[in-house]
């Protein structure tokens, strides 16, 4: 990869990661989860490996994304925007009811797919629009991102057994694997491992990357590119809360509404200065 | 004509339309061969079946699905009211032995929540063909709408010589004035022309009317049977709750609060349909005979009913 488009976004991914620190106060956000994902996100929109981007955004062979896991839409919505999708200033009616960036993706916010929010129906909805693009002709491709946690869904599976059968090789699944479930670790909970056997029995061609590393995410997307005849998926071992040590690896920090002043203090630790002094408590929903 | 072939016919002049199974394909065994790559059978996976339709429609497709009626309502649920219901996309489910059809199968194939639960979803479409004939006279008219829609697929043929459907309009059968008017959702429209043949021997007057939908409602046909009878009698073979006999109730609350003061005389409404239990399962004569759903019965209970009416019509008001 060439080293100014990793500088480019690895800048990228600080930026971002400053917009979902910022959306997480004034009612708060699924920030751990966003963080988790962040770099994923940024690495589809601004590799140039997908034909995505503003431009793309009414051509019909574009590459397209589905936010399966809705919880981590901070991530997209700040990507989106960065990338001119719409204004960055738009961020500030994060939760606001006059505009649509909620909790959960809604279609009608430039960039965003489709609905999501209930786990589990994504790769469905993907593999609709993977079938269509197979049948027109088109060499896109449709990438659902996924959660780990939400690997517990069975339609997910289900949905695997179909794309295999029907050798769907546009498809790819992107795991965003930081082990974690809503309010514990994956493996105390449902154990997922060995997740890449799992994949593989449903058929999928699987790599194993590091989601923080712009490089091994290449390495990973380059491999699934050469193969053909059935759906893909990269699994991508990602740290929750990854950036901010004060959040990373925690349990109570998925959903967190801080104030502006823990705000404030979160992004200068996330620039690399001193851990956050934080006393909102761990606010777990669900 | 079949099913099969009017929705095949339909496909050659809409190359927009696509046809998903989750391996139901009694209706459509031969579509494969017909639509090539149009045809998806998904197998045994409603959930999946579903959110590909959705994902399908995102890009322009009529997609028209089939399951069985219970399966495709209930465990595909939140698919069908997410992927969508939500995102308003014209996804076109079709839901084989629906209600009494699924004979001896037992209470896991029995839909009869069905129409309540597609009901539940804003701007879906409900469709409830009578018959074989009648149901094939729909088709086109349902998967033109811009709307998501559930047709509840009656494959039973009847003989009948139905009136040309028109989106959103019920067929009147029979039509007398006065009398016992019976609105029908469903199959046992057959059951009813024999009640009404009996009770008219009687000198009962009746009228029939074919609802077709219940979303669309023809809210004028319905406002004529409830001025016009004596007595409006709702059949379906659904649970009383969230079905045609809801549909009537709500319709007239809502039209009693709007005429508050209006002393306008509105017929009282019963109920013919399966009261909170599944069904005994064997063939339909005897399914019909147990649940006292075929025509004898239906004239016993009209029977009974007008000598209660007196009793029910309180809080309504009265013709004056």
């Amino acid at each position: 990869m060439d080293e100014h488009r990793h500088l480019d976004m690895q800048a990228l991914a600080l930026r971002v990661r400053e917009h979902i620190l910022r959306m997480s106060t004034g009612g708060g956000c699924f920030t751990g989860a966003s963080l988790s994902c962040a770099d994923i996100i940024v690495y589809l929109y601004a590799s140039g490996r997908f034909r995505l981007g503003p431009a793309y955004i009414n051509d019909p062979d574009r590459d397209r994304v589905f936010l399966s896991k809705g919880h981590d839409v901070p991530a997209l919505y700040a990507t989106l925007a960065e990338l001119g999708f719409f204004p960055v200033e738009r961020l500030k009616n994060h939760l606001h009811p006059l505009d649509h960036l909620y909790w959960h993706p809604n279609r009608q916010v430039p960039g965003v797919e489709f609905f999501s929010g209930s786990l589990g129906h994504l790769p469905a909805v993907g593999l609709g629009v993977a079938y269509h693009l197979k049948l027109k002709g088109s060499k896109s491709h449709v990438i659902v991102v996924v959660g780990d946690g939400e690997l517990n869904e069975g339609s997910v599976w289900e949905c695997l057994l179909v794309a295999s059968a029907y050798r769907m090789d546009n498809l790819i699944f992107v795991v965003d694997r930081n082990a974690f479930q809503a309010n514990m670790r994956t493996e105390e909970l449902i154990p997922l491992e060995p997740l890449e056997d799992k994949w593989k029995a449903f058929g999928c061609h699987v790599v194993r990357v590091n989601g923080h590393d712009f490089t091994d995410l290449d390495r990973g997307f380059s491999e699934l590119e050469k193969v053909t005849g059935r759906p893909k998926a990269i699994i991508c071992d990602t740290v929750r809360g990854k950036g901010v040590p004060s959040l990373q690896e925690r349990a109570d920090r998925w959903f967190c509404n801080f104030t502006a002043e823990e705000v404030e203090d979160l992004i200068k630790e996330l620039r690399g200065h001193a851990a956050a002094q934080l006393r909102t408590p761990g606010d777990v929903v669900r | 004509m079949t099913y099969e072939k009017v929705l095949e016919q339909y496909c050659q002049r809409h190359l927009e339309a696509i046809v998903l199974t989750a391996e139901n394909r009694a209706l459509i065994r031969n579509l494969p061969f017909a639509l090539g790559p149009r045809f998806i059978d998904t197998g045994i996976t409603e959930q999946t079946m579903v959110g590909m339709a959705a994902g399908l429609a995102t890009q322009g497709h009529k997609v028209i699905c089939h399951a069985l009626a219970t399966f495709l309502t209930m465990r595909a649920f939140e698919f069908i009211r997410t992927d969508v219901g939500i995102a308003g996309l014209p996804v076109k489910f079709t839901g084989y032995i629906p209600g009494l059809l699924s004979e001896a199968n037992g209470p896991t194939h029995q839909a009869l929540e069905d129409m309540a639960l597609m009901l539940g979803i804003p701007e879906m479409e409900v469709y409830c063909p009578a018959d074989l004939e009648d149901m094939l006279l729909m088709c086109e008219a349902v998967w033109n709408s811009p709307k998501p829609s559930y047709l509840r697929a009656v494959h039973l043929p009847s003989g009948l010589s139905h009136v040309t459907y028109q989106y959103g309009k019920a067929e009147w059968i029979l039509q007398n004035s006065g009398g016992v008017t019976f609105l029908v959702a469903g199959f046992l429209l057959g059951e009813v022309l024999k009640a009404a043949d009996i009770l008219g021997r009687k000198g009962i007057s009746c009228s029939v009317v074919n609802m077709r939908s219940l979303r669309p409602l023809d809210e004028g046909t319905v406002e004529k049977a409830f001025r016009q009878s004596d007595m409006v009698v709702a059949v379906e073979d659904h649970f009383r709750y969230g079905g045609l006999y809801t549909v009537l109730s709500h319709w007239l609350t809502e039209h009693s609060r709007r005429l508050d003061g209006d002393p306008q005389y509105w017929a009282p409404l019963f109920s013919m349909s399966l009261e909170g239990k599944w069904f005994t399962p064997t063939l339909l004569p005897q399914v019909l005979e147990r649940e006292r759903l075929g025509a004898i019965y239906l004239v016993e209970r009209v029977e009974q009913f007008l000598a209660k009416k007196s009793h029910r019509q309180a809080g309504i008001p009265q013709k004056r």
